[in-house]
């Protein structure tokens, strides 16, 4: 059974946040890092805590770490090179691998996430805007005891109008495709496949080939923790809806070549069960919005082509081992709403958010690398994810149609990452363990 | 400006295949002012003939009768299932043995579409499978805990690749997704002209 006693809420539960948070931190004074953490700690909310509501359900704080924070804390080297190579590494040096470059590299980035001072940070989702304010102001009032904890940077999330259903600011409603873990009592929606087991997300329980392997020590650290990649995504909105209105006359026409570099409708409704017309009613019902695959549905990519974004993050029935590779996503929307018609205003905006896994390197980085960043995966040659791929102006995406496809060429890059990092997400007794150490650099 | 065409060759490259072509690879394998890293290091560059490895290592002494057993084991397992190795984006894999001064030694030699190090994972499921790990288990240095770690496979086999210093290629940069269209349009225009008759 799942410790929900001593698991982070993070993966377990979404809350129903209107708004956000995100402080990265350093620690310029080990037993300040310690002391800030161990007034923190009662804040954090466990999966049961949080499973069963109450005055917690406002606001949810998660705190996570990344390598050299939990050196800084005190972390011992023994201890410390136990962790997975691609985590002591961090995100930034992991970029080559990741597809991180041109104006992704992480020479780029903003708020001090590829330094190796970034050693924390704290993540608030809250019920609205008003709560998540006088949550800051409560933490601002608490941290300013530790002048040794200092914010590298902030980062204020908020829910993109309209708020009845979940989407970035491309307009794609999001939240369509998520696992559920083993354990947990819900049962997956139709086409998400069966329950996974929970090594797959949490450190120290069975995996999907076995007993999830070796834990990093001790293990009163690593129990019940995961893995969480963070990335700040910047949307070019406006390049976005240049880029629709080149390639559709009406409307209509703009929405279809949207729904072609999803493989969904901006609504939600998927092109393999609404290959020719929007259903927003289908996009609204999770007893159908997820229930199709591609390998008897679609194989040729007629409905979703064979590079749009969802056949790469999930490629169904069209991949082997694909429980080896599912994650959790968490996070949201920053920056104000572009209205639609109005020119590209310079503003920064884009969806910042986090993967959750138990291997990095397994899940996240073969995601990243291969599912995102392959130029031949399926056989395409000279494409990548034409949503979140590193594209540099010289590649190409493939519309199957009959008789003859359509080929684009010359994609954009509608994305750029200004950042991100690796964290471990300790289970509550592991935070109690990183506040009991001493020393640390 | 993104421009949209319909067009078949989309890339020069797609027609690389008309004209064979070699490639000489430098020492150590690797092109030092382009070497690509991947998830567990540098990825050995692709040549015309693709991905691919030459694994090398010595046989525990005893154990050479293992490795026929394993042949027939994935004779077995393919003939029940022939896309049992299908994950591995093979073209061809051939194991063969040899003796220096008395000793036996194993090489495993495959010819990839896309590089080991992307779906290792992958095949550290397939080598977990029943059977598949015999012929490697005989194998000096092969690691114990293969079946759950797969960059323990992955260390394994680059401490025990032999890069190529010359790779040929009738049909340059061709993929076996690429050989089977062709092969299925080939039967397709047969069965129309007999459809025709």
């Amino acid at each position: 059974m799942l410790e929900l006693d001593d698991i982070q809420h993070f993966l377990l539960t979404r809350p129903r946040a209107l708004a956000a948070r995100y402080g990265f931190l350093s620690f310029r004074r080990p037993d300040q890092g310690r002391a800030w953490l161990s007034g923190i700690i009662d804040r954090v909310g466990c999966g049961r805590a949080i499973a069963s509501g109450g005055p917690l359900d406002a606001r949810w704080v998660t705190v996570a770490f990344t390598w050299n924070g939990l050196r800084t804390l005190g972390v011992g080297d023994s201890s410390l090179a136990t962790f997975p190579e691609e985590f002591r590494q961090g995100m930034a040096a992991r970029a080559a691998i990741l597809g991180d470059t041109g104006a992704n590299h992480p020479d780029h980035w903003v708020g001090g996430l590829a330094s190796p001072d970034l050693h924390a940070i704290v993540i608030l989702f809250a019920r609205d805007v008003a709560e998540r304010d006088r949550c800051i102001r409560e933490h601002q009032q608490y941290a300013v005891q530790f002048p040794g904890v200092e914010a590298l940077s902030t980062l204020d999330l908020e829910a993109t109008p309209p708020l009845d259903y979940a989407h970035d600011h491309f307009g794609y409603r999001d939240r369509m495709s998520q696992p559920e873990i083993e354990g947990m009592g819900i049962t997956p929606t139709p086409g998400s496949g069966a329950p996974l087991k929970p090594g797959e997300f949490f450190l120290g329980y069975p995996d999907e080939i076995g007993d999830g392997g070796p834990l990093p020590q001790p293990e009163i650290l690593s129990k019940n923790g995961s893995y969480l990649a963070y990335r700040h995504l910047q949307e070019h909105v406006g390049a976005f809806r240049n880029f629709l209105r080149a390639h559709g006359n009406t409307p209509e026409e703009q929405e279809f070549v949207a729904a072609k570099l999803m493989g969904r409708w901006r609504s939600g409704a998927p092109l393999v069960l609404a290959p020719s017309k929007d259903d927003p009613e289908l996009a609204a019902d999770p007893q159908r919005n997820n229930d199709f695959d591609y390998g008897k549905m679609d194989p040729h990519g007629y409905a979703v082509p064979l590079g749009a974004h969802i056949r790469r993050m999930n490629p169904r029935d069209t991949a082997v081992n694909m429980n080896r590779r599912r994650m959790i996503r968490r996070g949201g929307t920053y920056g104000p709403p572009l209205p639609e018609g109005a020119p590209e205003d310079g503003q920064e905006r884009g969806i910042a958010a986090f993967v959750g896994c138990a291997s990095l390197i397994r899940q996240f980085e073969f995601a990243q690398n291969v599912w995102t960043n392959d130029k031949n995966f399926h056989e395409l040659g000279n494409e990548r994810d034409p949503i979140i791929g590193d594209q540099d102006g010289t590649l190409e995406y493939k519309i199957p149609k009959r008789p003859i496809r359509k080929v684009i060429k010359g994609l954009p890059a509608f994305t750029t990452v200004r950042g991100g990092a690796y964290f471990f997400l300790p289970g509550i007794k592991a935070l109690r363990y990183l506040v009991s150490l001493s020393g640390g650099r | 400006m993104a421009t949209a065409v319909t067009a078949t060759p989309s890339t020069s490259k797609e027609r690389e295949w008309t004209k064979p072509q070699a490639m000489a690879i430098p020492e150590g394998g690797y092109f030092a002012d382009k070497v690509e890293q991947g998830r567990y290091g540098p990825i050995f560059p692709k040549t015309p003939a693709c991905y691919g490895f030459s694994v090398i290592a010595k046989v525990i002494p005893g154990r050479e009768g293992h490795l026929y057993n394993h042949a027939k084991t994935i004779e077995k397992a393919i003939g029940e299932n022939p896309t049992f190795l299908a994950s591995l984006k093979a073209h061809y894999l051939r194991w063969v043995v040899f003796k220096i001064k008395g000793e036996s030694y194993m090489m495993y030699q495959g010819i990839f579409d896309t590089d080991f190090d992307k779906y290792c994972e992958d095949a550290s499921v397939l080598f977990g499978k029943s059977g598949i790990h015999s012929a490697f288990e005989a194998l000096e240095g092969w690691p114990a805990d293969y079946a759950t770690n797969p960059a323990s496979i992955v260390k394994f086999f680059r401490e025990h690749q032999c890069p190529s210093f010359l790779e040929y290629s009738e049909h340059p940069y061709v993929s076996c997704e690429e050989i089977k269209k062709a092969l299925t349009l080939k039967t397709a225009f047969s069965n129309m002209l007999d459809q025709m008759q």
